[in-house]
């Protein structure tokens, strides 16, 4: 990772305003944003730790822990809302055991919550890994994730 | 505004407006100190011909602007802030320290909120109270995020942002770890700035009245604002209108004051040595016994050790007793390690060895450049005024072999080799004349012996000083260029060049520097020394030199003996006495029999350790006065208590030469007396007179009749502020910037610097240089701060820090406990892997009695120079 890091570095002045788009060329590479990284880009920016932390906090674009191999995005939009979005985040967040910003042990699935994805028509909507799923319900639900949790394969 | 016209300055906001016309404007995260915010909407007004309520702390003001404060509009989303804040603000006020003095329930008042609008929700998350000072109960913040702003803007700390979003934004160290984690400096200001009880301090009592005192610690001179209860101090705050300080302390003076003062182990009573015990004596019979067994001794068998933390008056009487009643010229104080070379080089240079700018103006400077000085630690308040200049943009040069604090703030780091400061500032000339870049007017006008300077920059080729220093030509060149154009410069520095055997070389080199780009007597300019201990300027200026007496009077010049021989009744000695490492010498060689050591413990602080102890021993008759029984006073046949800061008046001198009045906060503790009244009372048992003084005011007079620069000082005119000196009558109002006039000797005077090796030079058998540092947390060798629990928390132990790669070499890992040997003596301590430090370097400090660093430092000095290589010693690190 310090390699990374460093080369990194290379392509980027000490200036502060290189911090967003610094960290955006870490998590590009790492996938995420691991606390060793910002420690290094505090160093290198000549800046104070919390004020890395505090801006890789801030902006949802950015993830301090590793995601899972997949993400599911559950929309909390209007539209969503008025359809259930709030029951079907509740039943997705009992079904994988995680909270919103979080990701399930097995490293499989990172939780994640948006303001409308554009799609009101097919309310309530859940995003997994780019894939949208329309007019969720319970049911549905636990067919989504029913394999992960058992751990068997399904096409 | 609301109708009324008002005048405003370009520049400012609407708020500052309205406090200038006396108007009300609700606030609670605009700090007159910090930048402006934005972030609580109470203080939004309405402009004509401005769309929405702007926030008028944010809002610049504008020629014939018109502002309403009080409309209905406005006070809707005042009530709608406070409601919200209120909504998961707990309804603990009864229980909270803040209670009355709370910013969130006076506005509530003010706006009359007399009931919850919203619906009430709490964010129950576990107050962080791992600092060992206050405790961060977020549950109660209302992300006015003053504390942030303090942090960054003010303290160039930067412990604390703002961090998630919305809801769950939180004020939150790196990771949101446990502040205790961070790179916090514990200095307490984001806790004077909270308006509310989310930030408070730990183990306070609300006083019943407050007093207002300079700190003890470091040469900044704080003022501290004690507050009393009971006759026991309850807590330190920093003085809000201390013109040094502005408001803030460091973690020394806010938490590390009351604990020491009223430490169960402070010395309530005099010790008399029986065969290897102290019994406790009464005062008479101790004092009787020490002016008895002193007055046996002829002046050069005895010798008076003072101190640079005891008062001016304190110093003063202390030389005056030295040579009066022991008719001896052996008086001295630790300021020996650190300020001799200043003082005789900037005398020589400009005519006066002090600071030649006030503290204040260091930020108002274009260009500031710090030799060996690692300021956030050693002087923290200090450092604000660096780093307000900074933000301000100015150019900041650091040379220092380690990668202190100040090194992140730098615009240009030289980490150079230990030793090698002359000949790199001499190297920064160089460049500065061979470009032209020199000030010739200044130089033709005020300035004498340019020429021989000049030819002495021969020897400087930059290859070698590259060679010498390990710093590149380029960087030389670049250092140069910025130093040589960017006006006012400032130069400051501290132990870091002094402490070394050749110290006056680079007192000499930074100075010559300055005249040669005409930077003295100008504001933000100049050359500033800055002192470690709270009255080494003031111990110096009193006298309590083997050579000089008070006001600098070289002791071996007939028409300065004198004045005092006039003053004092007596029959001065012309001969230089001894300095302290010289009386240590003589002491083990038993020429000198008794000592009288007031407030030092040169058993830790002096360099070679094992043989001061070993030459105290020898002595016939030691007598410590102090607060505690030091490992210095252990070796004493009478032990006096004496009384500490916060129990006597008096002044100290800061290192801006700033006199400041030192008041008795409480009554000594146990049977303690101050220094002043101790010595008045040797002095009457050995019937010397001129020591009949009722009070520290009185000595005062006495001085100020004897010494020019403090001509027009007494305690009643200090009572309203500090005066710096030199102050030569009761009206003068004191010279914060020495030499504007010219220089004080007439014309400044450039030295040749001849380059010399350091004495201590590594080889294979000691490969590695130790230096001696100093730690955040405690102070000297520790007496005091070591007794606050606090303070051993986060600095319990001596540690080596190693590079990475030497530590490799030597095969130990961090924390693992090593040898380090150097050519004089051994010690066993705990190694730690440090970032800062550079291969070839380690690094100790020398706070801790059980880790006596000293035992390895070399106590040899230059006969011309007189102080030893504290900063230098060639050692090897051993696995053990
Ligand atoms: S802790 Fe205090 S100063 Fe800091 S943001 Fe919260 S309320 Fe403001
Ligand atoms: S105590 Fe000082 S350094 Fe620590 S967080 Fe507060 S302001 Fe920052
Ligand atoms: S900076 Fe110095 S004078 Fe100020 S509080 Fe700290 S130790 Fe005391
Ligand atoms: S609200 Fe969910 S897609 Fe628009
Ligand atoms: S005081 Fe202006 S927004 Fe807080």
């Amino acid at each position: 990772m310090k390699e990374k890091i460093t080369e990194i570095f290379t392509k980027f002045t000490d200036e502060r305003d290189n911090l967003i788009p610094l960290l955006q060329k870490i998590q590009e590479e790492l996938g995420y944003l691991p606390e060793e990284s910002l420690k290094e880009v505090a160093k290198f920016l000549h800046i104070p730790e919390s004020e890395v932390f505090g801006v890789g906090t801030f902006y949802s674009q950015f993830k301090l822990k590793p995601g899972g191999k997949k993400t599911v995005v559950v929309c909390r939009g209007t539209a969503c809302h008025v359809k259930g979005g709030a029951r079907i985040q509740k039943d997705i967040e009992k079904m994988l055991g995680v909270a919103p910003g979080e990701t399930t042990p097995d490293m499989e699935y990172t939780l994640e919550t948006v303001a409308c994805i554009g799609a009101c028509a097919l309310a309530p909507n859940v995003v997994v890994d780019k894939e949208i799923f329309g007019q969720v319900n319970a049911r549905k639900i636990k067919e989504m994730f029913a394999p992960a949790e058992t751990g068997t394969t399904q096409d | 505004m609301d109708g009324k016209e008002i005048k405003a300055a370009p520049g400012d906001t609407v708020l500052k407006a309205s406090k200038k016309a006396g108007i009300y404007i609700p606030t609670l995260c605009a700090d007159k100190e910090l930048e402006p915010y934005g972030g609580c909407r109470l203080c939004v007004v309405e402009i004509e011909g401005v769309r929405g309520q702007p926030t008028a702390c944010t809002t610049p003001v504008a020629e014939g602007m018109k502002v309403l404060t009080q409309t209905p509009a406005v006070e809707k989303i005042r009530r709608t802030a406070i409601e919200l804040i209120m909504s998961d603000h707990p309804a603990d006020c009864l229980i909270c320290v803040k209670n009355q003095r709370c910013d969130l329930q006076s506005a509530a008042a003010y706006l009359g909120i007399n009931q919850y609008k919203f619906k009430r929700t709490s964010r129950a998350v576990n107050p962080d109270t791992s600092n060992p000072f206050f405790v961060r109960d977020l549950n109660k913040c209302i992300l006015c995020a003053k504390c942030v702003r303090v942090c960054d803007e003010i303290r160039g700390v930067g412990a604390i942002d703002v961090a998630f979003r919305g809801f769950g934004s939180v004020i939150a160290a790196f990771g949101n770890q446990p502040i205790i984690s961070s790179n916090c400096i514990s200095c307490g200001s984001c806790v004077s700035k909270c308006p509310v009880g989310a930030l408070y301090l730990k183990n306070e009592k609300r006083p019943d009245t407050e007093i207002v005192t300079v700190c003890t610690y470091c040469g900044v001179g704080c003022g501290l604002s004690i507050g009393v209860r009971g006759g026991q101090i309850a807590r330190v705050l920093p003085d809000p209108n201390s013109e040094v300080n502005k408001g803030h302390l460091c973690v020394k003076g806010h938490f590390g004051v009351t604990e020491f003062v009223h430490h169960s182990e402070r010395l309530t009573s005099p010790l008399i040595r029986v065969g290897n015990n102290f019994i406790k004596s009464t005062w008479n019979e101790a004092l009787e016994l020490v002016a008895m067994k002193l007055g046996k001794y002829k002046g050069p068998e005895v010798g008076v050790i003072s101190s640079s933390k005891a008062t001016n008056e304190e110093n003063y009487l202390a030389q005056k007793f030295a040579r009066v009643a022991l008719n001896t010229n052996n008086v001295d104080q630790c300021a020996r390690l650190c300020a001799t070379p200043t003082l005789e080089a900037l005398t020589a240079a400009f005519g006066c060895g002090a600071m030649t700018n006030p503290i204040g103006d260091i930020s108002g400077a274009g260009c500031v450049l710090a030799l060996g000085t690692n300021t956030t630690v050693s002087h923290p308040v200090l450092a604000m005024e660096i780093w307000r200049g900074v933000r301000r943009g100015s150019k900041f040069i650091v040379v220092n072999p380690k990668e202190t604090e100040l090194a992140r703030w730098a615009s240009l780091w030289l980490q150079n080799r230990p030793g090698s400061d002359a000949a790199l500032l001499m190297g920064i000339a160089k460049v500065i004349v061979g470009e032209g870049l020199e000030d010739k007017e200044f130089i033709k006008g005020k300035c004498e012996n340019y020429e021989a300077f000049k030819t002495s920059l021969n020897e400087y080729d930059l290859d070698f000083v590259e060679n010498v220093s390990g710093i590149s030509k380029e960087k030389i060149t670049q250092a140069a260029r910025i130093y040589g154009t960017v006006k006012p410069a400032s130069i400051i520095y501290g132990s870091g060049i002094t402490q070394h055997i050749y110290a006056r070389d680079n007192v000499e080199a930074a100075a010559n520097l300055a005249m040669l780009t005409g930077n003295v007597g100008k504001p933000s300019s100049g050359v500033n020394p800055l002192f470690g201990q709270n009255n080494v300027q003031g111990a110096c200026d009193m006298g309590a030199l083997p050579d000089m007496l008070p006001g600098y009077q070289n002791i071996n010049k007939d028409e300065a003996r004198e004045i005092f021989d006039a003053a004092w009744e007596c029959q001065l000695e012309g001969t230089p006495g001894l300095t302290v490492t010289e009386m240590m010498k003589e002491a083990g060689e038993k020429k000198l029999k008794a000592m009288y050591i007031i407030g030092e413990n040169p058993v830790i602080s002096e360099p070679d350790s094992q043989h001061v102890i070993e030459a105290l021993k020898k002595l016939e008759f030691l007598v410590v006065q102090d607060l505690f029984l030091t490992d210095t006073a252990r070796l004493a046949h009478v032990v006096l208590p004496a009384a500490s800061f916060a129990e006597k008046d008096g002044t100290f001198t800061n290192t801006e030469r700033r006199v400041q009045l030192v008041r008795k906060v409480i009554e000594p503790v146990g049977d303690s007396h101050p220094d002043w009244w101790i010595l008045c009372q040797l002095a009457r048992r050995m019937e010397t007179k001129g020591f009949e003084f009722a009070n520290p005011s009185q000595i005062m007079e006495e001085i100020a009749g004897l010494i020019g620069e403090y001509a027009g000082i007494s305690h009643s005119r200090l009572g309203s502020g500090g005066i710096q000196w030199p102050c030569p009558d009761k009206e003068h109002k004191g010279t914060p910037i020495l030499h504007e006039n010219g220089f004080i000797r007439g014309k400044g005077r450039f030295t040749p610097v001849e380059y010399r090796e350091p004495r201590e030079k590594p080889d294979a058998e000691y490969p590695l240089i130790l230096t001696t540092e100093r730690n955040r947390y405690h102070y000297q060798t520790g007496t005091m701060t070591r007794r606050v629990t606090g303070m051993d928390m986060l600095k319990h132990e001596e540690y080596l820090s190693i590079s990475k790669t030497d530590a490799e070499r030597a095969g130990i890992a961090g924390g693992e406990v090593v040898k380090v040997v150097s050519r004089r003596g051994e010690l066993k301590v705990k190694a730690k892997i440090s970032d800062d430090t550079p291969e070839g370097i380690v690094a100790m400090s020398f706070h801790f009695p059980g880790t006596p660093t000293n035992v390895l430092t070399d106590s040899f000095t230059e006969p011309s120079m007189r102080t030893p290589e504290l900063k230098l010693t060639a050692v090897k690190v051993v696995k053990l």
